[in-house]
Order: structure tokens, then sequence, then C-alpha cells
């Protein structure tokens, strides 16, 4: 059974038809990338899987551990393991990162009928991520995302997945707006949970994640399909001729 | 959005304290004259100089008009249709002690969560429970007496401290102020009194819980808090009324005195019942709330949570005549269903170098009306006053509103007076956020409005931080737009 199976998926964002007919197949211990130019869908799909209101799937299915993704509430796809990296955090003034950290990880393992995690315990744990992640210890006490720079707001996603271990992790532009040694402690965090169990979705427009965190596939979105799959060296041709050729081919 | 149904199922959520305790009570019948006053005042032996303190005052409320300024709808209030007096009939022997305190009594209050006998012991708070208008039991008495604190019922301070009640009772909250002032300064029953002597820092926090239970009565109680030089204490009032069809009137006053160099912290948590989710029944809670800083580098600070009430009508105000007083009001108000809210405060700068902080927090869901309403008035005398004042406003769905009237007077050039005002919704953004980290949804809002509201939050009691928000969560959870 794969991980993550998306078949002909269509889906409307406002009643504007965005995905049209998208098709792709993520099994447990891959790193799938997808590149495409802008407007063609590559974060409605990030939102279409994380089950965001007002993102509407009008055709095609989307299985998750072959569990119809459609019929689950966002809160339990979170809790049945998808993780969305989001390309632009939301700020929430007055929470603390370790308050929401803890209540993701509470209202995961209360899913799995497990217990809620210990304070001490949870708290080393974060700390041990939050070093790999080359995070500063006053970030616990700080309010999500509160005055957090576009780089530490993507670290911040980094940590969250981290310590929530998901099965499946989509990454929406995580490497935009990094410079390139926050983008190695970003590649880092990422490889630190590829596994044989665990898959990732890696939206990006650059090449120059890829080299960091080096994909088994490569698929280019363009006008709401997939338009071209290969493996990374279809990034390196997309680096150097642009998409227009795949367009024109498509 | 798509969640919506789901949303008027939160919002809808019932309150948890509309319960009647079955208690014979002697209880007025409903009207108000000359001889209700004296009947109260008799009723309650006081003395003479208080007899007529109330009649003057019942007179020069004849000649009084209700407000009418505020952003609210208000059902015409008949005074001659309210019972002006009811006390649990066992009252006659006032309790001595805990053990003696009707059992149903306590169980109200175990209900409430508020076990006198556990969460005293084990939070070291000592409680002054008011049932309907007549003080119940006040625990930890001996302890603090100990310390010369003075911590009882307003009618034990009447007969056992009357030289204190008579050189400050009205002398901030006079009957002459407003009409509900007027009100209560003729019929209060009861209330507490705190008096902490010279140099003493009140041993553990003081509180008291305030519960309207029989029918067609009013509350009116009185509290007064006096801090004599250099002292200190920090003081919580909870509230919370059974749910009945009719309106009830509420009409409190509370005095504080803040001496030289001394502090008073004064934080309420009211959960008076809001009325239902059509908006019929609930508390009218038409409240005057003063503190005067008499004396040099004294301070009093205000902290609220109003979740309850049909309709708030308070302004828990600083009168800033000491030098280098302080005065501080930190206020988070709900109005959910049909409630409607016109809080604020008002900082009278006096005395040169005083300081005032105001930060409200008000949100509004359903179809709630929340209206700030503060005035910061610098007198040509206060030099170097300043103030700074935050007005932060939540709104919950389409149908609620929010409103900030804020006025500024002054009279004294070297003053600085800095106001900062914010409108916000709940995004979706930060909803979903959290729903994709599995959060649910109610837990989410719960978490996001706590959020909001934690630069108050964090200036209750620490024992109390928690209760207020729990309160929020019930008043609240699920609201989003």
């Amino acid at each position: 059974m794969s991980l993550l199976k998306i078949e002909n998926l269509s889906a409307t964002v406002g009643g504007k038809k965005v995905l049209n007919g998208v098709s792709l197949t993520v099994n447990a211990g891959e790193v799938h990338a997808i590149m495409g130019p802008n407007g063609s869908g590559k974060s409605t799909l990030s939102y279409v899987l994380a089950g965001r209101p007002g993102y509407e799937i009008t055709g095609g299915s989307v299985q998750f551990e072959g569990r119809d993704l459609a019929a689950l509430a966002p809160e339990d796809r979170a809790r049945a393991g998808l993780f969305l990296g989001f390309q632009y955090p939301v700020e929430i003034p007055g929470v603390n990162n370790v308050y929401l950290l803890k209540a993701a990880m509470n209202a995961k393992r209360k899913a799995a009928g497990e217990p809620e995690v210990d304070a001490y315990e949870f708290l080393q744990l974060v700390r041990g991520k939050m070093k790999l992640m080359q995070m500063d210890e006053s970030f616990l006490s700080r309010g999500v995302n509160e005055g957090f720079s576009g780089g530490e707001k993507k670290r911040n996603e980094i940590l969250q997945m981290l310590v929530l271990e998901p099965k499946l992790a989509v990454l929406d532009e995580t490497d935009s707006g990094l410079e390139i040694d926050a983008l190695k402690v970003v590649a880092r965090g990422v490889n630190s949970l590829r596994s044989r169990e665990r898959g990732v979705l890696l939206i990006t427009h650059y090449q120059r994640l890829l080299d960091h965190v080096v994909p088994d596939q490569v698929h280019v979105l363009a006008r709401g399909r997939i338009a071209r799959s290969g493996d990374k060296s279809l990034a390196l041709e997309l680096e150097k001729r642009g998409y227009d050729w795949v367009l024109e081919v498509a | 959005m798509s969640s919506e149904p789901n949303i008027d199922q939160l919002l809808a959520k019932s309150y948890r304290h509309g319960f009647v305790t079955d208690i014979d009570s002697d209880t007025l019948p409903p009207g108000l004259d000359e001889d209700v006053v004296r009947f109260i005042s008799r009723k309650k032996k006081e003395p003479a100089f208080l007899t007529e303190w109330r009649l003057k005052a019942y007179r020069h409320w004849l000649t009084m008009k209700e407000p009418h300024w505020a952003k609210l709808s208000v059902n015409p209030i008949d005074y001659q249709a309210i019972s002006y007096f009811s006390a649990p009939r066992q009252n006659a022997n006032a309790p001595k002690s805990l053990e003696e305190v009707d059992p149903k009594l306590l169980a109200t209050y175990e209900k409430l969560g508020v076990p006198l006998h556990e969460r005293a012991r084990l939070a070291g708070v000592a409680v002054d429970a008011v049932f309907d208008s007549v003080s119940v039991a006040t625990t930890f008495k001996e302890r603090l007496a100990e310390a010369g604190v003075v911590f009882c019922s307003f009618s034990d301070a009447v007969h056992d401290h009357p030289a204190l009640i008579e050189k400050y009772l009205g002398t901030v909250v006079p009957h002459t102020d407003n009409f509900f002032a007027g009100l209560n300064s003729a019929v209060f029953s009861d209330g507490s009194f705190v008096y902490v002597p010279p140099g003493v820092r009140c041993p553990m926090e003081l509180s008291t819980y305030f519960r309207i239970n029989a029918k067609n009565t009013g509350q009116f109680e009185r509290t007064l808090i006096i801090a004599a030089p250099g002292s200190h204490v920090s003081y919580l009032e909870g509230c919370t009324a059974p749910m009945r069809d009719e309106n009830q009137l509420h009409a409190a006053v509370v005095e504080l005195i803040a001496e030289d160099d001394a502090e008073i912290k004064y934080s309420t948590v009211q959960n008076w019942y809001p009325g239902d989710e059509n908006g019929v029944g609930g508390i009218y809670n038409f409240v005057t709330k003063r503190g005067e800083c008499r004396g040099r580098n004294s301070k009093i600070a205000w902290t609220q949570v109003e979740t309850g009430s049909a309709i708030t009508w308070k302004y828990p105000s600083c009168v800033l005549k000491g030098e280098n007083s302080v005065g501080e009001f930190y206020s988070v108000a709900t109005a959910n269903h049909y409630q409607q809210a016109d809080t604020g405060t008002k900082m009278i700068h006096i005395g040169a170098n005083t300081r005032s902080t105001i930060v409200s927090k008000g949100i509004s869901a359903g179809h709630g009306q929340n209206s700030y309403r503060g005035l910061v008035k610098i007198l040509p005398s206060a030099h170097g006053a300043r103030n700074f004042t935050q007005c932060d406003s939540l709104l919950m769905g389409g149908n609620c509103g929010a409103h900030t009237f804020p006025y500024i007077e002054t009279r004294n050039p070297s003053a600085t007076v800095e106001h900062e005002a914010s409108t916000s919704k709940i995004s979706e953004d930060q909803l979903f956020y959290c729903l994709q980290r599995g959060i649910e949804e109610e837990d989410a809002v719960n978490m996001i409005v706590s959020g909001f509201c934690k630069t108050v939050l964090k200036e209750l009691p620490m024992e109390f931080a928690v209760e207020a928000q729990n309160l929020l969560a019930v008043s609240l959870e699920g609201a989003v737009g």
C-alpha cells in the first residue's frame, strides 16, 4: 500500500478550477519534489491534502495509507500523520511556541489512545530538536511565530515537524527566502526525518534545496496537472532551461 | 466558511452555574420607600448615623435619573418590582464557623468550584462568601487577625469598626455620584470590608464570592477596602447567578483607598448569568468601582475578566491624588449571544508624576456588542503625568460589534498620553494552522483567545488565572468567523 496515492485529482478554490487531474504516488521511504511555475497549483495541492476549508475536491481521489483523505477533517488528517509545513506560517500572538507544540503532540497522542506526554520528557525532546535546528532556548517562550524573521518561521515549521514525526510531510516552499546557512539547517532537519516509514513531498521553486535533500522523484506541476516526472536530473534541467519547454511538451 | 453550523452549536454552550439553591430565605416583598430603607437598616442593627446616611442617599436618589449615555439597550427597570432584601433564613443566628453553615449552601459553593474548606486551605485564600446579599462565612479570620488585617462582611464591620465605616464610607463614591451608586447607598445589604494596617503586607489573597440566588431580588453589595500607609493587599471577587428568565439587577459599589506607599490589587472574575442564546434573562450589572490613590507612591490596580451578565456597565476607576501614584486597569470583556458590555475605566490624574496604564481586551461573538469607554483626565496640577492605553478588540462571526470610546482631556502640557487600538478577527489562517497541527477547533479558539488576553490574564493572582481562562473557554469556545 502506498503512503499517498493521488488519482486524477481535480480541485477548485473559490469556484476556480486550479487542479486538473493530478496523479501522484508517494511510497513510504520516498522523497518527492514538486516544482513548477507560479500559479501552477503547487500550494493548492498542499492545502487540498491538508483539508483547508475553501479548497474543494471536485474529482478524483486521494488516499492516505489506504484511507480516503477527503472523508477526514483537517485535524484528523494531522493526527493520522499528515503534516503541512506552511509557506507563510501565521503568527498567533500570546500563545507560546512550546504550548502549541505540546497541544499538538497531545492531540495526536490522544487520537492514538496514548496518555498525555510527560512535561519533562517533552521538554527534553523539544530541546534536542531545537539543537538540531540551531534554535535559541528563548524561542520556547515566544509567541507562535510572533515577530519571527522569515527564516525563523521556516525553522519553526521544521521543528514542529520533527517533534510531531509525521508519516507524510508536505513542505510548501520551506526553502524560499532562506540564506544558504539556514537552508542547510532546514535540509538537515528534513533529512533527519527521512526513514523507511516516512514520506516527504517537497514543494519548491529552486533546485538548490534538492542539492541538500536529494529527492527520489521530481515532478513538474503545470496548469493544474503533473506535466513531467523524472529523477533528480530533471530538477537540474529545469534549473538550466526554465519551465517553458516542459509546458510546450505538455 | 464550511465549519459554521458547528460554530453555532459551540456558541450555544449553556451556562454552567445556573442552578438554584433551595434554602429558606427572609425576603422582603418587592418595593422601595423610606420604610424599606429603614427596615434594612434595622434588620442589620445599624447605628443611627448609617440609617441617616442611607435615607439621605435614598432621598437624593429620588431626584436622579437612570443614565442612558452608554451604548446599551436596556429593558426598562421597574424599581418597585425588585425585592431589596433577601437573606438565607438561618442568618438570624449567624454561623460562627464553617461547620455551622447550612450544608446546602456549602454545596452550592462546591458546585461553583469554591469549596470553602479545601480550596481555602489549599490555595491559602481567605474567602468571604456573599449569598444573595448576606455574607455567609468568612474563612481565615484568625490568621488575618494575627496580622492585624480586618476582613469581614460589611455588616460585621459596621458593628465592629463603626468609626472606620463612618470615616471612609462614601468618600470615594458619594451617594450623589450616579443613579446606581445612589440606589446602592440607600439599600445595600452587605458586602466586604477590608482594613490593612500600616506597613502590613496581607499574608494571603482575600477573596469574596457573590451569588444571586433568590428570585426577583436585586443584589446591592458594598465593598470598602482601606490600605493604610505602606500596606499591601490583593483582593479577588467572583460572581455567579442562577438562570432565570427575567433580568435581575446587580448594582454594587466598591470603594478603595490607598494611603502613602500602599498598594491595592483588585481582581474580578465576573460570571453573572448572561441570559440565554436568545437574549432572555440575565443579570443587569450596573456597578460603580473606584479607587483613590490618596497617598504618595500609592498604587491601585484593577484587573477584571467579565464573561457574564446580560448587560455590563462598569468603569473601575482610579483617582490619582498622591504624587507618583499609579493606577492600572487590565480588562477582558466578552459579549456573546445578545450580551452587551459597555466597560472601561477612568484615570483621573491630579498629583504630579502620576502614571496610569490601561489594557483592554474586548471579545465579541454571536450578536454581542462590546464597547470600551475610557477617560484619561490630566488636571493642571498633574505635572509630568503619563498614561498609556491599549485597546484591542477581537471579533468572532459577522453579527457582533466592537466599539471604542476613548476620551482624553489633558490640561497640563507636560503630560504624556498614548493610545493604541486594534480590531481583529480570529483569522481563518490561525485556525487552520492549529487544526493542521491536530488541535481541536474548540481548543484552537481557546488558545488564540487566551493568547489575545494574555497581558491581562497574567495580572490575575495565579490560582485564579486558570479559572478565568476556563471561564473564557466556556463563554466563547468555538466562536469563530
